[in-house]
């Protein structure tokens, strides 16, 4: 994270962050990265970020980061201009990657959800399916995990301002897990683990903590969730047990939907 | 006779967690209208909750917002076990309390010093800040790292952590792991003091209203996990009669649910609501510097609530460093849950309010029926109160001020629109006649 020794006022990358159907969660990474949080903002400007400042500069912008997923017909225009305004456009976390937990109506009649929560239907404009950012336009790198890792964050911000490939791992939680040195939780303990087939990068947060890993860094290359249906259902898990499983935060991850439908038998 | 008509239009209200709009109408002298529209887009958590096991809620209901995933948390499990019939270990019970204490001074820094400060000393953000002001904004990233801090020795991660369940928790830590932490809380309670003393210096505006306060009182602490709930107009109930008193109403230009108390209307959550109601509670340093910078209950200037949220930061890290002396793991992490089909409610205090959640579960533990009522949308209607009354001493002021300033009135609440639903596009109408 070099700055020019020379003219603070040398031109510095502009980076945006846009919010869409999301808890604000990944956004705030980038605020609690505190150890990195002023170099970084010594060597970018800070061009759009509304949740941490006033000042609000037009594109177009050299990175934008952008949370959420498109739930909503304004927002599915919205982010035609945001990618018309981005070099390179980032996506970051489950809900831009995937759907996110939103995404849980896309199996289920939204009017009636809507009816669920709000005395006034009709007062309320949404979507029938909440979509990941890559549905709607082209997306240089999707940033897993609900929440994102905030040090993979400060990688491939790094790595896209070099100009270079980012180092983010595609393999599996699994492999995290055993670096750890924890002893495997479905193994030993007959726990339903969706590690094997979940990317890595949480730092298996979970088997850490004597549960089973839930998912929430989404499918990882390759994900074998065939054999760990499998499995889970030679640890005893119901069907509609492992359904629910699959159906969390990356629930639409076409991976995820594929198994939990598999699973669904309603 | 004056006849122009000016508008002033800021498309995006800054440092608030979340998308939304406000419309003021000010015809002449007088404030026409309020609107504070949230065009967050709804989630729908309480129809998806349907149909899933207990076990998977508070997972889920974190998601609602990476700012206070605890308080969902801590919510969920309450409202779950009061529905299961357990009682949890008291040493899981002090975990608890600890892990909320971690929520209360990441919220509170981040919202004191990134959101809120900048508006006192003149700032478009926490960058322009520390390009005057480097060491101040050191310190609260310092703060705000102890705080997350906790909340990974306890859960994993800072945002949506892993470890709170219904009975307890997955795994607790050790005392050593604990012990570790009382060297950074020293420090973060110096820090937080001189947070305190810092804010007392700022220009606030000469503004107070007649605010009904609504916050948890415990018998015995100042209230984060249980309690009745308790008003300065005489509201003292179990929080399973919350839905008997507050009602929420939806409203045509908002995405959030607008919550009053039946007959009376819009009232006040947060650390305001706490500090004046539960202020003999205060850890004895949290009270003594309170009254050295002049603050005593009851506070009715909203714009002071970033010197209460500094007290607050001086009684959690004071609180916390209790609980890390006091405490010894407990036996088991966690009870064991017995399903039942019942109702179980819970309310917490989340650190911008209190947080009412409702479950009705089946005999299996699959969810029923969920109902989650947060905080800004508790506070959503006294806020749009506050600005039809400060919008009125602001008719003479340049517009551009005028607006800055009803920003600052809707940041004094720390809107999480998130939450509530969530960026503010703020619209001042002047219409001259």
């Amino acid at each position: 994270m070099s700055s020019k020794t020379k003219g603070e006022r040398a031109v510095k990358p502009k980076i945006a962050v846009f919010k869409f159907a999301s808890c604000d969660g990944c956004q705030l990474s980038l605020l609690d990265a505190e150890d990195e949080l002023l170099p970084v903002i010594g060597a970018v400007e800070i061009a759009y970020f509304p949740e941490a400042s006033r000042t609000m500069l037009k594109g177009p912008y050299d990175i934008g980061l952008v949370e959420g997923s498109i739930t909503t017909h304004h927002d599915a225009e919205r982010i035609q201009e945001v990618r018309r305004h981005c070099k390179t456009l980032i996506t970051i976390g489950a809900c831009a990657t995937a759907g996110g937990i939103q995404a849980l109506r896309n199996w289920k009649d939204v009017d009636e959800f809507i009816r669920v929560v709000y005395a006034t239907p009709q007062f309320v404009s949404t979507l029938k399916l909440s979509t990941p950012v890559a549905e709607h336009v082209p997306v240089d790198f999707e940033l897993r995990g609900c929440p994102i890792n905030k040090r993979q964050l400060i990688e491939l911000v790094s790595a896209t301002l070099i100009g270079r490939k980012p180092n983010i791992p595609l393999y599996s939680t699994c492999i995290e897990c055993k670096r750890k040195g924890n002893v495997c939780v479905a193994v030993a303990r007959g726990l339903a683990c969706l590690g094997p087939v979940t990317q890595a990068g949480c730092g298996a947060v979970c088997p850490s903590f004597d549960r089973g890993c839930y998912g929430c860094y989404g499918p990882m290359e390759s994900a074998n969730t065939n054999s760990l249906t499998t499995q889970l259902r030679a640890l005893g898990q119901a069907d509609s047990q492992i359904a629910r499983a699959f159906r969390g935060f990356n629930a639409w991850s076409w991976q995820f939907r594929k198994a939990s439908e598999e699973c669904d038998h309603k | 006779m004056n006849t122009r008509t000016r508008t002033i239009r800021v498309d995006t209200l800054a440092r608030v967690e979340g998308e939304g709009a406000l419309d003021i109408k000010l015809i002449g002298e007088r404030v026409a209208d309020v609107k504070l529209k949230i065009y967050e887009p709804p989630r729908f958590f309480e129809a998806f909750l349907r149909g899933r096991h207990y076990s998977e809620v508070p997972d889920i209901t974190a998601r609602i917002c990476g700012i206070c995933p605890v308080a969902y948390q801590m919510s969920a499990v309450h409202a779950i076990e009061r529905a299961f019939g357990i009682k949890i270990d008291p040493a899981v019970r002090l975990l608890r309390r600890l892990f909320y204490c971690g929520e209360w001074v990441e919220s509170h820094a981040l919202h004191v010093y990134m959101l809120h400060a900048p508006d006192f000393l003149g700032y478009q953000d926490v960058i322009g800040m520390a390009h005057d002001h480097r060491e101040l904004v050191e310190k609260a990233l310092r703060l705000k790292k102890i705080g997350n801090h906790i909340m990974t020795v306890l859960g994993g991660r800072e945002i949506h952590p892993v470890s709170a369940c219904v009975g307890g928790f997955y795994k607790t830590p050790t005392k050593a792991q604990l012990s570790e932490l009382a060297e950074d809380l020293h420090w973060a309670l110096e820090a937080s003091i001189d947070t305190a003393r810092w804010t007392a210096g700022f220009d606030f505006p000469d503004f107070e209203q007649d605010y009904e306060f609504v916050a948890l009182r415990h018998p015995g602490e100042y209230a984060l996990n249980e309690g009745r709930l308790v008003s300065n107009r005489g509201l003292d109930i179990d929080v399973a009669e919350y839905e008997d008193h507050f009602v929420e109403q939806h409203v045509k230009y908002s995405n959030a649910l607008h919550s009053v108390i039946r007959g009376r209307g819009s009232y006040l959550v947060g650390p305001l609501a706490r500090f004046n109601l539960n202020f003999d509670q205060l850890h004895p340093v949290a009270k003594q510097v309170a009254l050295e910078i002049g603050l005593h209950p009851p506070v009715k200037n909203p714009f002071r609530s970033i010197a209460v949220r500094a007290i607050e930061l001086v009684f959690a890290c004071a609180e916390a460093l209790r609980i890390i002396t006091e405490y010894e793991p407990p036996p088991e992490p966690r009870v064991q849950a017995v399903p039942r089909s019942a109702v179980g409610q819970a309310i917490t205090e989340a650190p911008r309010g209190v947080l009412y959640h409702r479950y009705a579960l089946d005999e299996e533990g699959m969810v029923l029926t969920a109902k989650i009522v947060p905080p800004t949308s508790q506070n959503q209607k006294r806020i749009e109160d506050d600005l039809r009354e400060y919008a009125a001493h602001l008719v003479a002021w340049p517009l551009e001020e005028a607006t800055w300033k009803c920003e600052q009135a809707i940041r004094n609440y720390d809107p999480c629109i998130s939450c509530a639903t969530h960026f503010l596009k703020l619209r001042i109408n002047r219409e001259a006649r």
